[in-house]
């Protein structure tokens, strides 16, 4: 039955399942309440309250203002969508479909939990799980870029370029960041990292399995540098303050998408945040472990050990265990989103040059320098 | 003439730029935790709490028109047309006839109107008017369903501005 | 004529030279220091009664030998007057000595400045003339901040209606006589005066007489105060809002200078502008006042093909059809005297585009007088004859529209001139108000009145003036010069004409009169024409 037609039936269906439920169920919503989260957030920190008031319409029931997004959401779908006469209509359309479309794609990889009902929490386990990454995560440069240029606006146009730059230069520590990873793992495919981590310790949480030798203590120091390099370059890849310069308000009007209204302009506000959902699941994965938690146990058999919440087991405990998992993950990305908003709320925009002086000279050199230590750590105690 | 700002030299601390991004960040947490525990005294939550009964008297709210007991006291000099930075009054002078008791005073403004969604309120004409006619008043919340709605014609401006007594005396039959 | 006598005169200390005949109070203002004055009027008498002027002065000490005494400079020692003295009426006389802002003449300023005003009502606010008020001026530059007048001021007549046109608020009046030399000497019609004495002493129109001169508006105009107004002029808008065109008076052929004042699209009023060689600095009332027509409510503003609005195109289109759709010897065009030189010349132009041989302009004849004001209504009867447009042919074109062997008319800025029109096939008009000749129209043209557009006209002395463009035309009317090109682009295709500059640069270039000049070249006070 499952192979009729030479199709995995019961594949294509569980993995539209989980692809419809990531985005819409998961994503999408996420994004929106990152927004909200962002408004209460800095309004918090400048000492304001916020959106507080939106709740059920027609009535006064307020809710702490979460009917803020669903209220944007309909906002923006019913604004007039105004395309200027002076833009070329064709990438003008395209490139907000661009700037979206990345980073949903990248989540397609990333095991957002271990197993449920016996189905693997990820959506396309491939073998070059963190390449597809990269290769993907380049692509949201175009939509940019076409925004930029299409636009026909000098705002738009100085926005695009500077995006440009900015990601083709922090790709680079991007990339080379994770190399010292995959020198100790061996591998590219993020399950099996998730895996690697769940029994040997996360990578910058070495307290069990294999990572209570002496070598992944030593290895902590260059994963460590790895994480600081992979984190700042995610926020530069993502346009966050502060390197929010392609839409830098004060000098740029709003960058790249001056010229954009209503849904469009919604497209690209939900891709930069769904482009920080994806920055963060990618070092949760990476760094932190995914989906896995460790429960401090104690049992007369094992005495204190860290128990492994495990989805594939039988039953209910399963069950459980799978959404323990799921929850656990997107658990740990709402706190780097946390941190995200908090770092943006602090921190003043950096000077273009500086900029590019932190990738170039910095970033890239500190990542390049790193896997020459990792390697050499790796080649002293195999 | 070309002036070169000193730059600062910095320590390798102040170079490293982690201490002082981490000190930043410990500073806004502060106020997020002061806010999250209710230390922080936040703005007033506007359409449910007012001020109104703090008002200062002398706060700028929309401006008005004021009479006297038995006059307009605005004689219609389209000073404050001159002076409103923003050009949201428009004055239509007049005459005003013979058989009117006010005679003397010769000239009343016709039309008056301010446009309510230009004025920035900043009280210019209130300041010029050399007959004290025009008053800012308390009233800030104005709204509207259109344009023209915003736009106060005469007799709104002497329906928000009421009367008043005194202050000049120019009129009064000896001076 | 020889050059005048030069006089070695010392101002505030330092010595210039001025010609002989030269008042003092001018000869300071040539210095640089401008001495205030309110009685005092360039084009009139000086009876120096308003003692605004006063000045220190003094003449050159004369030695034994009844010679000027030489002072270590080279120049005469002066002999200070001890008293103040009155400038404005005065010539300057050799070695003559002149302080502006000397301790007592600064003293003797602040202390007429005082007086003027123990009497004087508080109406600036409701006062017309505040803004060019001189008591304003000089009030803020010499006067004390505060009144010491304790007293209840002596009251007197206000809104007087002294003339049909003049309003008098006798509070306001600081008694300089300006109005009254002013009947007296220009129009000579001594009408003002002053009646009782003291502080009581007030300006009044003779028993039985009005001020009701064709020139009275004059006295608005040189009153330092705003105790003369202008009737049509009263609390209509402030001074200061007026954005001032530099123009001329097209109501009659003498073309006084003027100056239009306008706000947001409306013309306030009219003033006269100083031209030595056209109009001193007066206008008569008649040509002041005649601009109310531009924003009267019968003017037309859309265009119309048979009474009903049509768009500019299809109405330029008709028109131009009306014009070829009988032989050329059945069509004639009657043009207008008030027309400028580039819509006549386009007019000509557009008759012998179609061969149009019978076209004239309407004389407006009506009684003159010899001040300004021309028997010639028409402004620019001059230039009509100049470029050919008149060739008095009107009395045959009124006789064949009448006998009906002219069967297409075009009317351009004038009435039917009592022709009957009845048996006209089509009748194309061109004007601003409604006319037995626009009531007919086949096709109506709205066009622009004179604060509306610019152009050049030549005046009853060959003088070549220039209007410039104070407000824009109402509604869809448009240029008369804009609708005459676009009629010869109609009948015989474009010819690349977009400015009205590029009109007057053909026409001077086949006009021999006009040879070398632009509209630029015109100037603000017109340039004389050598006319046959
Ligand atoms: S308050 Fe200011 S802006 Fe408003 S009407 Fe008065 S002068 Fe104009
Ligand atoms: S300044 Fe005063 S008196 Fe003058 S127009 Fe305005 S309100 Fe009226
Ligand atoms: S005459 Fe001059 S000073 Fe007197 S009320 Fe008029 S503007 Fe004021
Ligand atoms: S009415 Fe005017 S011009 Fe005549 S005397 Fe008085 S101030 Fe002078
Ligand atoms: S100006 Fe000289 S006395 Fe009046």
């Amino acid at each position: 039955m499952n192979d009729f037609l030479g199709i995995d039936w019961f594949f294509l269906a569980t993995s539209l399942a989980k692809t419809l439920g990531i985005i819409f169920l998961v994503v999408l919503p996420m994004v929106s309440y990152t927004v909200y989260a962002e408004r209460r957030i800095s309004a918090l920190i400048q000492d304001r309250l916020g959106p507080n008031r939106t709740g059920i319409p027609f009535t006064n029931i307020h809710m702490e203002g979460l009917g803020q997004p669903i209220a944007d959401a309909v906002k923006f779908l019913l604004k007039e969508d105004l395309t200027p006469a002076h833009v070329n209509t064709f990438y003008f359309w395209l490139a907000p479909c661009l700037a979206m479309a990345p980073s949903l794609l990248t989540l397609s990889v990333i095991p957002f939990g271990s197993w449920l009902f016996g189905v693997p929490m990820v959506i396309a386990n491939v073998n070059i799980g963190i390449l597809f990454v990269f290769a993907i995560a380049s692509l949201s440069v175009y939509g940019i870029v076409l925004a930029g240029w299409s636009s026909n606006s000098k705002y738009s146009f100085l926005g695009g370029v500077r995006s440009t730059s900015q990601m083709i230069s922090y790709e680079l520590s991007l990339g080379l960041s994770v190399i010292p990873l995959f020198l100790l793992l061996g591998k590219l495919n993020l399950v099996d990292i998730v895996d690697y981590q769940a029994r040997n310790g996360w990578l910058l949480l070495p307290l069990w399995g294999e990572g209570l030798t002496l070598r992944r203590w030593l290895l902590l120091i260059p994963l460590l540098i790895s994480f600081v390099v992979f984190t700042i370059s995610i926020f530069a890849e993502t346009n966050r303050l502060p390197f929010d310069l392609p839409e830098a308000e004060t000098e740029l009007v709003a960058g790249y998408h001056t010229e954009y209204s209503s849904m469009k302009f919604a497209l690209f506000f939900l891709g930069e945040y769904a482009a920080m959902i994806t920055g963060s699941s990618l070092i949760v994965t990476l760094f932190l472990g995914g989906w896995h938690l460790p429960i401090p146990w104690w049992s007369s058999g094992a005495g204190f050990h860290f128990a492994l919440v495990d989805g594939a087991a039988p039953g209910i405990p399963g069950i459980l265990g799978g959404l323990f998992n799921i929850a656990t993950f997107f658990g740990k990305v709402a706190v780097l989103l946390a941190f995200f908003i908090w770092v943006r709320w602090t921190l003043p925009r950096f000077r273009y040059d500086q900029l590019m002086r932190l990738g170039w000279i910095f970033f890239f050199e500190i990542a390049l320098v790193n896997i020459f230590l990792t390697a050499g750590i790796l080649f002293y105690l195999p | 003439m070309a002036y070169t700002v000193p730059r600062p030299k910095l320590t390798f601390r102040e170079k490293l730029y982690l201490p002082a991004v981490a000190a930043g960040l410990a500073i806004t947490i502060k106020h997020l935790k002061n806010m999250l525990l209710g230390r922080t005294k936040v703005v007033m939550q506007y359409p449910e709490e007012k001020w109104d009964s703090h008002m200062p008297p002398h706060y700028r709210g929309a401006p008005t028109l004021v009479r006297d007991d038995d006059r307009e006291r605005c004689v219609a000099c389209q000073l404050c047309e001159f002076i409103c930075p923003p050009r949201a009054i428009k004055i239509t002078p007049g005459e005003i006839p013979s058989a009117s008791k006010s005679e003397k005073v010769e000239k009343f403004p016709l039309e008056f109107d301010i446009d309510m969604i230009r004025c920035i309120y900043c009280g210019l004409c209130e300041e010029v008017c050399p007959e004290q006619a025009i008053f800012l008043r308390k009233d800030y919340a104005i709204t509207g369903l259109s344009r023209a709605e915003m736009v106060h014609n005469k007799k709104k401006l002497y329906e928000l501005g009421g009367t008043m007594h005194g202050l000049v005396n120019k009129w009064n039959e000896k001076k | 004529m020889s050059a005048p006598q030069m006089l070695n005169v010392q101002i505030n200390g330092e010595w210039k030279q001025f010609p002989k005949g030269t008042r003092v109070i001018e000869a300071c203002a040539q210095a640089g220091s401008y001495i205030p004055r309110y009685c005092y009027h360039p084009k009139l008498t000086s009876p120096g009664n308003c003692r605004m002027c006063l000045i220190e002065m003094g003449m050159p000490k004369m030695g034994p030998d009844r010679k000027p005494e030489l002072g270590p400079d080279g120049r005469p020692v002066i002999n200070w007057i001890p008293r103040p003295q009155i400038s404005c009426a005065q010539d300057v006389a050799e070695g003559m000595g002149i302080r502006t802002d000397s301790p007592m003449a600064q003293e003797c300023r602040r202390g007429v400045m005082e007086f003027l005003l123990i009497n004087h009502p508080l109406d600036c606010p409701i006062c017309d003339q505040a803004g060019e008020c001189k008591l304003q001026e000089f009030s803020v530059e010499y006067g004390n901040g505060g009144s010491r007048f304790l007293e209840h001021k002596v009251k007197k007549p206000k809104k007087v209606a002294v003339g049909p046109r003049v309003t008098l608020d006798a509070e306001r009046c600081v008694l300089c006589s300006r109005c009254i030399r002013f009947m007296k000497e220009v129009p000579q019609d001594d009408v003002l005066g002053f009646v009782d004495r003291g502080s009581y002493s007030t300006i009044a129109a003779h028993p039985n007489r009005q001020l009701d001169s064709n020139y009275s508006l004059n006295t608005v105009d040189i009153c330092p105060v705003g105790a003369l107004t202008s009737t049509d002029f009263r609390f209509k808008m402030r001074v200061w809002f007026l954005k001032e065109t530099k123009s001329f008076c097209t109501s009659c052929a003498t073309g006084c200078n003027t100056v239009i004042g306008s706000r947001q699209e409306v013309v306030y009023r009219q003033t006269p502008r100083e031209n030595n060689e056209v109009n001193s600095v007066w206008m008569c009332d008649y040509g002041r006042l005649n601009f109310h027509y531009l924003h009267s409510e019968r003017r037309l503003s859309r265009p119309a093909v048979k009474g009903e609005a049509a768009a500019w195109p299809a109405a330029i289109a008709k028109a131009a059809a009306e014009l070829r759709s009988v032989p050329a010897n059945e069509v004639a065009i009657i043009a207008s005297g008030s027309m400028t030189n580039e819509e006549l010349w386009l007019t000509k132009k557009l008759a012998s585009v179609l061969n149009i041989t019978l076209h004239d302009i309407v004389p407006h004849i009506e009684k003159g007088d010899d001040l300004l004001l021309s028997a010639d209504r028409n402004p620019n009867t001059a230039g009509a004859k100049l470029l050919g447009v008149s060739s008095s042919k009107l009395a045959e074109i009124a006789q064949g529209v009448e006998s009906g062997r002219i069967r297409v008319l075009l009317v351009l800025g004038e009435d039917a001139a009592g022709i009957s029109l009845a048996k006209l096939k089509s009748l194309v008009t061109v004007g601003l108000l409604p006319s037995a000749a626009t009531e007919k129209a086949s096709v109506f043209l709205p066009s622009a009145g004179f604060a509306e557009k610019r152009g050049s006209m030549i005046n009853v002395k060959g003088r070549l003036q220039r209007l410039n463009q104070a407000i824009q035309p109402p509604g869809e009317a448009r240029d008369d010069w804009e609708i005459l090109r676009d009629l010869i682009q109609a009948v015989s295709g474009a010819n690349g004409v977009y400015a009205i500059e590029e009109v007057f640069r053909q026409m001077a270039e086949a006009t021999p009169a006009l040879a070398g000049l632009s509209l630029s070249k015109i100037g603000d006070l017109g340039v004389q024409l050598k006319l046959e």
